[in-house]
This record gives C-alpha cells, sequence and structure tokens, in this order.
C-alpha cells in the first residue's frame, strides 16, 4: 500500500514524513523522524512515556495514528529546551536528581510543563494528580514531585526578576 | 488498515457503506490498546474528530447536546454543563489520566460497552439519549438500551453515535456519580454509582433513579431502591432499603480488584452515599 504522505509542525518547524495508515505517532516520530525522546514503555496508554503535546493537548502519542498528525501541531520533548538554554523543569530535574535511568523523564517532563503552562503555582496533590498518567519504575515519585514545585517556584522568581528590570 | 478523517455525518456513514470492515473511533484510547492485544485490525478506521457536530457541546431549547467525540477534559471543565450535571461531569472526569482525559470521548466509553465504564451510569441516571446516524436518517435511543453485554451494542452495522442529548434538570434535583477503586487515580471501577434526586419543599424525595457500574454484564438500574425513596424522606429507614436493593441487584464477576462478595457489600455503601451526596445537592 502507498505510504501517506503527512504535513504538520513539529517544535515550532513545518515537518514533513511518510507513514503506514496503522502506525502510531509514536513510532513515526522516533523512526521516521529520529525524535526519540518520547519513548514506548508499554503501548497501551499506562506509563506517559510516549507524552507529547498534540494541538495543545497532552497525549500518549502511542494512542494516536500517525495519519492524525495532518496539519497538526506537535511539541516534543526536543523542543522543551531552547538551544542550550534548558527549561526550569529541566534544570529542577537535574539538580533534584529527578531521574535515573530516564526513560520516563521526556513523558514526565512534558507533562509537567503541561500543568504548568495551565497553572504556575501547583499545590503537591495537583502536581501528583497531573503526573497520575506518568509511571516511574525507578525515583518513587517524590524527587519529581519536588523538582516540578522548585521549578515552578523558579519560574516565579524569573517572571518577578524579569518584571523589575 | 487505511484512515480516513470525513468531515461530515455524510462522508462518515459513505465510507461505513463503502467497507464493511470498518470501524469509528474517536479518542482510540480503547481501539488501539485492544488492536495491541490482538483485536483484528479492521481494513478502514474512520475518525470522528474533524464532524463539527460531534466535537461540539451546546445547550439549546432546555436539552444539552454533548458530540459523541468530545473529548473527556471538555465536558469535566464545562462549567454550565457541570452545574447541570455535576455528576456527569465528574464521571467524564474520573476517565484516566489527563494524557486520557484529552482523547477519550463518550461515544468511546458507551460504546466500547465495558460494564466498568463511568460515564455510562451517570448517562442513564440522567435519562441521555444517543442520536444515532444511519443511512436511513437519524434515531434516537437511551444509553441504557446501547450496551447490551461487555464489548457489545445494539447498534447495527452502518450505525454510529453523533452525539447525547439530556433534558436539563428540573428545579430541586440533582445528580452524582461515585467510584471506588482500589488506588486514588488510574484505576476500573470495581464499583460505580449514579444518582438523581429530586426532591421536594417538604424534604421528601419526588423522584429517583439509580444505576450501577461494574456490578453486572451492563450497568443497572435499581429500580427497588428508587421506589423506596420515592414519596419517601431519606432516613436510615429508607437509606437501609437502598442498601439492601443495590446489593439484590448486583452480579459481579470475581477479579483480582474484588471478589463477587466485596463488589456487593460495596455497591450496598456507594448507592447510600451516592443517594446521600445527589440530595444534598437537590436540597441547594
Ligand atoms: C490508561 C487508561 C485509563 C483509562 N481509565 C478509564 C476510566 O477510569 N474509566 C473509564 O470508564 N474508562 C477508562 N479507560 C477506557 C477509555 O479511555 C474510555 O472508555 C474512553 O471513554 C473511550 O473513548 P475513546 O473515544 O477513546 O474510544 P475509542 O477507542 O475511540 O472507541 C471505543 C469503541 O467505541 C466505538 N465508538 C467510538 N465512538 C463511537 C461513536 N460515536 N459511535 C459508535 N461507536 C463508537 C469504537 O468503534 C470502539 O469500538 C481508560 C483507558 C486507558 C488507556
Ligand atoms: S507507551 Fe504510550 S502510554 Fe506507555
Ligand atoms: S527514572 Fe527510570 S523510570 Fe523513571
Amino acid at each position: 500500500m502507498n505510504r501517506r504522505h503527512i504535513t504538520c509542525t513539529i517544535n515550532g518547524d513545518k515537518a514533513e514524513f511518510l507513514c503506514d495508515d496503522d502506525e502510531s505517532l509514536l513510532n513515526t516520530l522516533r523512526d521516521e523522524l529520529g525524535l526519540t525522546g518520547a519513548k514506548e514503555g508499554c503501548g497501551t496508554g499506562d506509563c506517559g512515556a510516549c507524552s507529547v503535546m498534540l494541538n495543545g493537548r497532552l497525549v500518549c502519542s502511542c494512542l494516536v495514528f500517525a495519519p492524525e498528525a495532518e496539519g497538526a501541531t506537535i511539541e516534543t520533548i526536543e523542543g522543551m529546551a531552547d538551544g542550550e538554554h534548558l527549561h526550569p523543569l529541566q534544570t529542577a530535574f537535574l539538580e533534584g536528581a529527578a531521574l535515573q535511568c530516564g526513560i520516563c523523564t521526556p513523558g514526565v517532563l512534558i507533562a509537567a510543563k503541561a500543568l504548568l503552562d495551565r497553572n504556575p503555582e501547583p499545590t503537591e496533590s495537583e502536581v501528583r494528580y497531573a503526573l497520575a498518567g506518568n509511571l516511574c519504575r525507578c525515583t518513587g515519585y517524590d524527587k519529581i514531585v519536588r523538582s516540578v514545585l522548585d521549578a515552578a517556584a523558579q519560574m516565579k522568581n524569573n517572571l518577578q526578576e524579569g518584571d523589575r528590570l | 488498515m487505511k484512515y480516513e478523517a470525513p468531515k461530515s455525518i455524510d462522508e462518515a456513514l459513505e465510507l461505513l457503506e463503502s467497507e464493511p470492515d470498518s470501524c469509528v473511533f474517536a479518542g482510540a484510547t480503547d481501539i488501539i490498546p485492544q488492536m495491541r492485544s490482538g483485536r483484528p485490525e479492521p481494513k478502514l478506521m474512520i475518525d470522528l474528530k474533524c464532524i463539527p457536530e460531534m466535537v461540539q457541546i451546546a445547550c439549546e431549547n432546555k436539552v444539552w447536546t454533548i458530540g459523541a467525540a468530545v473529548p473527556a477534559v471538555l465536558i469535566a471543565g464545562d462549567s454550565a454543563l457541570k452545574s447541570d450535571f455535576p455528576g456527569l461531569a465528574e464521571s467524564a472526569g474520573l476517565i484516566g489520566s489527563d494524557q486520557i482525559q484529552n482523547r477519550a470521548s463518550l461515544g468511546g466509553n458507551v460504546c466500547n460497552a465495558s460494564p466498568a465504564a463511568d460515564t455510562v451510569p451517570a448517562l442513564i441516571v440522567n435519562n441521555a439519549h444517543a442520536v444515532i446516524a444511519s443511512k436511513g436518517g437519524m434515531r434516537t435511543l437511551p444509553v441504557a438500551l446501547i450496551a447490551t453485554g461487555p464489548g457489545s451494542t445494539s447498534l447495527n452495522a452502518g450505525e454510529f453515535i453523533v452525539a447525547f442529548r439530556i433534558e436539563q434538570p428540573l428545579p430541586h434535583s440533582a445528580d452524582a456519580y461515585l467510584r471506588f477503586i482500589p488506588r486514588t487515580e488510574m484505576d476500573i471501577a470495581v464499583v460505580g454509582a449514579a444518582a438523581r434526586i429530586t426532591m421536594d419543599k417538604a424534604g421528601n424525595c419526588t423522584d429517583a433513579v439509580i444505576a450501577l457500574g461494574a456490578v453486572a454484564p451492563t450497568a443497572v438500574r435499581v429500580t427497588a431502591a428508587e421506589d423506596a425513596l420515592r414519596g419517601n424522606p431519606i432516613d436510615e429507614d429508607t437509606l437501609t432499603k437502598i442498601m439492601a436493593a443495590a446489593r439484590a441487584a448486583c452480579n459481579p464477576i470475581d477479579d483480582k480488584r474484588g471478589s463477587k462478595e466485596y463488589r456487593t457489600q460495596v455497591a450496598g455503601v456507594l448507592a447510600k452515599r451516592v443517594v446521600i451526596e445527589a440530595a444534598d445537592r437537590a436540597r441547594k
């Protein structure tokens, strides 16, 4: 069967690729586009390691058919840092040792950013609920949750400093 | 497998007719995991999310119309809908993680026909009707008549659900939905219980609809509990009858989440609590 030609926007850049109709967006991102940040932990929507933003909404890319990307705007972990400049969440995760093997980390960061974008000052319990769809086999979650709260505090500080300048 | 995303109901119906081995979908949060665990791939997958009527929520002439492909996050987050149907909004808000919420639809929840589907008891107590499209035209059917057993529905080949219609509630009437799971998030109901309660000024219940999920092959109405409520105050005596009636309506499975006895026990407790919750809301 002919492969389908898809045009979309990924991390702000126009992207084109070929896919099979029954392929998942996750496989396309990884195998066609070389964006291997999103991981396949389960393939069934349970672990969140494949999390990306699709048209501004957090989704499991393993549960999206690749052709659904036509005309869509997609953000992946590869677009999170601004060049060499890490996102405050990424810095907080490094400083807070919020990762061990790192398999869950891209998905956790995308989900955490989705939370902070809509709720810049979440409570601990809001962070835990927002990350309920992201499983981590290594850290025991505490360092992840604390690092998200640290990043939120840091981003608030940055904003206030920006106001003063 | 081929993928198509029709832009209108008619186009979707044409596609369904053109390929007998086809399957409609919205969020794909049930269908993809099922295909991964061996469900055969259809020849054609029809994505319903590009059909405008199917992704809209509207209230006109006292009737809410919720598109069958609207993601749960928008149902749980619609404040006007939530003020009319807090229980339904809560049931949609319980589906999965944020990632799942952003995709999971009512059409998928109802048509996947899992006995534990969270929105089904809440839709039933609100007397929601599915608007079903086919080449022959539109028909409506109460949600209670859609699932016929685990994984099977009464929809015919060539049909799909466009939207759900629910009349705005009367004054002094309210719904509620409660779910019991072994964890606080990300699990499937051991028991789900929904109620709609209407009260009069004297504090008596004038009307009641109660439905349970996850305790039988499909969601079940507990008519004996409804009878016990109608015309009576919500006191210890009535609540005891509700618990007994809910337990008598159970025909659950045994699984890792709970034995038959456990599910039956919990169903009584949850039915009582959900009636108290809905009645409290109805009094306000
Ligand atoms: C991690 C995870 C957690 C979950 N948690 C919950 C939970 O807590 N509670 C719960 O109830 N469910 C849960 N689910 C199951 C699932 O998310 C829900 O049932 C969801 O509402 C399905 O909607 P969908 O749009 O994704 O369905 P799809 O997968 O798109 O479709 C499901 C079925 O319905 C049919 N269908 C879809 N739309 C229509 C239509 N308009 N007309 C006719 N047929 C249609 C499809 O052909 C398919 O057979 C969970 C799933 C996952 C992966
Ligand atoms: S790989 Fe997508 S949720 Fe686990
Ligand atoms: S760091 Fe290993 S799974 Fe989270």
